[in-house]
């Protein structure tokens, strides 16, 4: 412990001389004494570095992981290659040990990235204003939806597809009870897309936003400018989540498609999956509503000698400024994951994106010629990115241990959650990891 | 005057925008060929619901990269750089085996959904941490859920709603001293409780006698900051806690400030119902110039019910996520939080094992006192006690000369040191609010002390000197009226 703490014994006695105290539990002389601990915390003894990294080890090979498994799962968690360059830039530690961009002078790094990133995922997205990140794309679906509350204030309903992911549905749900107000789902239909016909029977000038997932929980890809103008029919605005960035390299962007906030998860974009965080919550928006925006922005002005620079901005939203009427309570979010994807963005660059999506999506359509070939389809008739469900000839619980000998992870269970599929269900998931030899593997054991 | 080892000079690397680097053709990407039968795109995917490219997304190569984010970095200040004591964010050391050991395999590149029998050592991390925090705090069960302080904060604040709304009236008000960070207010409303502010009294605490005047049948709890944002112990804590009972209401502890405490007393033993842990302050994991972070919830033996899903649990076969919790305030993040941040705090509170915990506070109590007691000549104390990990000064004796909060926090970057916490807490009248952790010895505060003095002496000898400070940084002053008068948020080709 000593090498975290590097006071010497002759450093505390200066220093207790300097204060006039006697002790360094004089200190605490402030708290009664009835109320101190009186005891050593009952925690396990201090290890040295060598064995706490032995004790780290053996924790983590009690773990599956995708350094020698193919991951067949996705369902808003996706096993990508992250190139070596960012672990580098990550760690420079003026990055990681550096705190939150308070004062400008000192965090042009940070901001400067900050700015970068809000550009690409405009850029992504297709919209015109980005925050600098928000914990997950879950809690970034219920900020969007308490923003829309904000925006048409008279209305207190959100409409959310049962398409979208089921954590993002469940949170949400949560948050909006809280403050009052009124969350409803809208079903799908045989195409996996949401149900029209129920959506524009639950419209109506109550309704303050629709929440769509595109792809959907079930990979497939929504037409949004079609919902988009229904919700705006109605008056309500269009919200659209993303838990897949990576099919924006070759999908139209839902900022062309009338959506008027976009969230999502980037964890795609250069971050581990870390068996579910941090991962990175993304949320951009159009610029009529942006001073309703949640979270920090990194705005571009000019220092006292007019050269440009970088600060965080339009502070007046947020808590610290704003207090019980900011519009979030959000203040540390996930500003190194947001760096993770910007370097992630840089090196993929525009051809890169479009090269990386355009595998994915080929490696799930060999999947889903290889099993059409065997009589499996994909349980929904809509296009899909690179994630599918597939009604399989045995329950996928099964076919998952099987094909764990196979050094393959399969897919989700889609019965846990959403009881009306049997337990063949299952959601798979393809990307360039997942190599020809390991689909075919995949096949031939959902079949034996 | 004592020789300040000044701590900056030289070196200032230039770099434009990564988008200023960008040619056509360039790569910085390398992608596996297609071991799969080529397909046509338009065969795939319907074309209408195709891109085409991503406009004016950079196009460079892993060099211009690497080159662009690392001379980027150089113009930040960590942790690593130096000093770094600001108030409230308990900017202590991160140590590197924590990083190294967070990137192992077995931890990085597992799926949440793989399952509970391919997790084990996993959930057994997630399960130990969550009872060595119980046994820090006091607290019967904790969550790791929360992805931050604010985030454990709501947290917190819905397990409070939902206790009583069981009881049959969740409740409209809570109580919030007028020192509170300004996540607090923020979150009670977000939890959808309307906060009365409460003032604090001459010696910079919550006074018991105010807290029973509001406190009634519509308040649903009091969330306090101990130690509180002055740096100093609620010394009335278990009496708050007593009347705040008395009326059926619960007690909740922002935990921003553990640091003064740890292993010394625990809020558990003194009356709270709730508190959270940030993981990024007092468990030595990296802020990252803006999180990730982790806020960890602990509770009271009757509020476990409520926690959030899922709950890490044991059995005979061994560990599991428990999602079976029909009282819990149900999911506040996606998957199961913020593990990665976990593994880096469970690192430290294993390498320091209870006397280093101890020895941590305690270093860290001490090394703000001594600031407090070399400083109060030279800067105005509000609250002149005894502090616990941190002390808050303000400008009132530079502001003779013109000199204030803003331009002292300027000219210590001219010194190569970061500026303290400044304008909070917002009940002391522009506040310098230091916390020097435990990371420091008495040789690198003696060197801050000697700059702050320094400072103080330019003040009165040549204020203009501080109050057009910084002159050594890259940017001079940044205005910020500017940027928020007319917003530019993203850069633009037309630019």
């Amino acid at each position: 412990m000593r090498r975290y703490i590097p006071n010497t014994d002759a450093d505390r006695e200066a220093m207790l001389k300097e204060i006039g105290a006697s002790s360094v539990e004089a200190l605490f002389a402030d708290i009664p004494s009835d109320e101190l601990l009186g005891r050593p915390l009952g925690l396990p003894a201090s290890l040295s570095e060598p064995d706490l990294v032995a004790l780290m080890k053996q924790l983590a090979a009690q773990n599956a992981s995708a350094d020698d498994l193919t991951y067949l799962l996705g369902a808003g968690c996706y096993s990508h290659y992250i190139p070596s360059v960012i672990d580098h830039v990550l760690t420079r530690s003026e990055f990681y040990t550096a705190y939150t961009p308070y004062q400008p002078e000192l965090s042009q790094g940070t901001l400067q990235v900050m700015f970068e990133f809000q550009t690409m995922i405009c850029q992504l997205t297709g919209m015109d204003v980005t925050n600098a990140s928000m914990y997950d794309c879950s809690t970034a679906v219920a900020e969007a939806a308490m923003m829309a509350g904000r925006i048409l204030r008279k209305r207190s309903k959100i409409l959310i597809c049962r398409t979208a992911h089921p954590e993002y549905r469940a949170v949400t749900k949560g948050y909006l009870a809280r403050i009052g107000m009124d969350y409803e789902e809208v079903g799908f239909d045989t195409d996996g897309r949401i149900d029209r016909a129920e959506l524009a029977g639950k419209l109506d000038d109550s309704v303050a936003g629709v929440i769509v997932q595109s792809p959907n929980f079930f990979g497939v890809i929504e037409e949004i400018a079609i919902v988009a103008d229904a919700a705006h029919e109605a008056g309500a605005l269009l919200i659209d989540a993303i838990s897949e960035p990576l099919s924006l390299g070759i999908l139209k962007p839902p900022g062309e498609q009338g959506a008027d906030i976009v969230v999502g998860q980037a964890q795609s974009l250069g971050i581990p999956m870390s068996f579910g965080g941090p991962h990175l919550g993304f949320f951009a928006c159009r610029q009529k509503f942006m001073r309703q925006m949640p979270g920090r922005l990194s705005g571009r002005t000019v220092d006292h000698d007019g050269r440009p620079g970088f600060v965080m901005t339009l502070a007046t939203r947020e808590q610290h400024i704003r207090r019980a009427r900011a519009t979030s309570n959000i203040c540390t979010n996930h500003q190194l994951c947001a760096l993770a994807a910007a370097v992630y963005m840089t090196l993929m660059g525009k051809e890169g994106m479009r090269e990386l999506a355009s595998l994915n999506l080929l490696k799930a359509d060999y999947a889903k010629k290889q099993l059409a070939q065997r009589g499996m389809q994909p349980l929904f008739t809509g296009p899909t990115f690179n994630e599918f469900p597939v009604g399989l000839p045995r329950p996928a619980a099964s076919v998952n241990e099987a094909l764990l000998e196979k050094k393959i992870v399969g897919g989700l269970p889609l019965n846990r959650f959403y009881p009306e599929f049997d337990e063949k269900a299952m959601l798979v998931c393809f990307t360039e990891f997942s190599s020809a030899e390991a689909i075919d593997t995949f096949c031939e054991e959902v079949t034996r | 005057m004592a020789n300040i080892r000044k701590e900056m000079e030289g070196l200032v690397l230039e770099e434009k925008l990564i988008f200023d680097r960008s040619r056509p053709g360039k790569k910085a990407y390398s992608l596996p060929k297609s071991d799969v039968p080529e397909t046509p795109l338009n065969e795939m995917l319907p074309e209408g619901l195709l891109r085409d490219t991503i406009q004016d997304f950079p196009e460079v190569s892993e060099v211009d990269a690497v080159r662009h984010f690392t001379r980027l970095s150089t113009w930040n200040y960590g942790v690593d750089s130096g000093f770094y004591p600001l108030g409230s964010c308990t900017m202590k050391y991160n140590p590197k085996v924590n990083e190294n050991m967070s990137r192992l395999p077995g931890f990085a590149q597992t799926h949440p959904y793989q399952g509970d029998d391919l997790s084990q050592g996993v959930l057994r991390l997630m399960f130990e941490l969550s009872e060595y925090l119980g046994e820090i705090g006091g607290m019967h069960s904790v969550t790791l859920a929360p992805a931050a302080g604010a985030h454990g904060e709501l947290t917190g604040m819905s397990i409070i709603r939902a206790h009583h709304e069981r009881a049959g009236n969740p409740r409209s008000k809570v109580i919030v001293p007028d020192s509170a960070h300004g996540t607090n207010p923020a979150t009670t409303a977000t939890a959808g409780y309307a906060p009365i502010e409460i003032k604090s009294n001459e010696r910079g605490c919550t006074d018991p006698r105010a807290v029973e005047a509001l406190m009634d049948e519509q308040v649903a709890g009091i969330m306090l900051t101990n130690p509180n944002t002055l740096g100093l112990f609620e010394e009335n804590i278990v009496e708050i806690a007593r009347i705040v009972h008395s009326k059926g209401g619960l007690v909740y502890c922002d935990g921003a400030n553990l640091n003064a405490v740890m292993g010394v007393a625990r809020f558990g033993d003194l009356g709270v119902d709730v508190m959270h842990f940030n993981l990024h302050k007092t468990f030595a994991t990296p802020h990252g110039g803006g999180g990730p972070g982790a806020g960890p919830v602990g509770v009271v033996e009757k509020l476990a019910p409520f926690l959030p899903i899922p709950t890490v649990e044991k059995n005979d076969n061994g560990y599991y996520l428990n999602y079976d919790r029909p009282l819990s305030i149900g999911q506040i993040i996606g998957f199961a939080g913020n593990f990665g941040v976990m593994i880096k705090a469970y690192c430290w509170i294993r390498s320091l094992g209870p006397d280093g915990i101890a020895a941590a506070t305690k270093n860290a109590v001490l090394n703000a006192n001594y600031i407090l007691a070399r400083l109060k000549g030279h800067y105005h104390l509000p609250f002149d006690r005894v502090c616990k990990h941190e002390c808050v000064f303000s400008d009132a004796y530079q502001l003779k000369h013109g000199v204030t909060t803003m331009d002292i926090a300027k000219r210590l970057m001219d010194y190569g040191m970061h500026p303290p916490t400044n304008y909070f807490p917002l009940i002391v009248k522009d506040a310098i609010m230091i916390e020097p952790t435990e990371s420091e010895d008495k040789a690198s505060i003696d060197n801050y002390i000697d700059a702050m003095i320094a400072i103080a002496n330019e003040a009165q000898a040549d204020p203009d000197l501080v109050k057009s400070a910084p002159h050594k940084t890259k940017l001079s002053r940044l205005d910020e009226v500017q940027a928020a008068r007319k917003p530019v948020l993203r850069w633009k080709k037309e630019d």
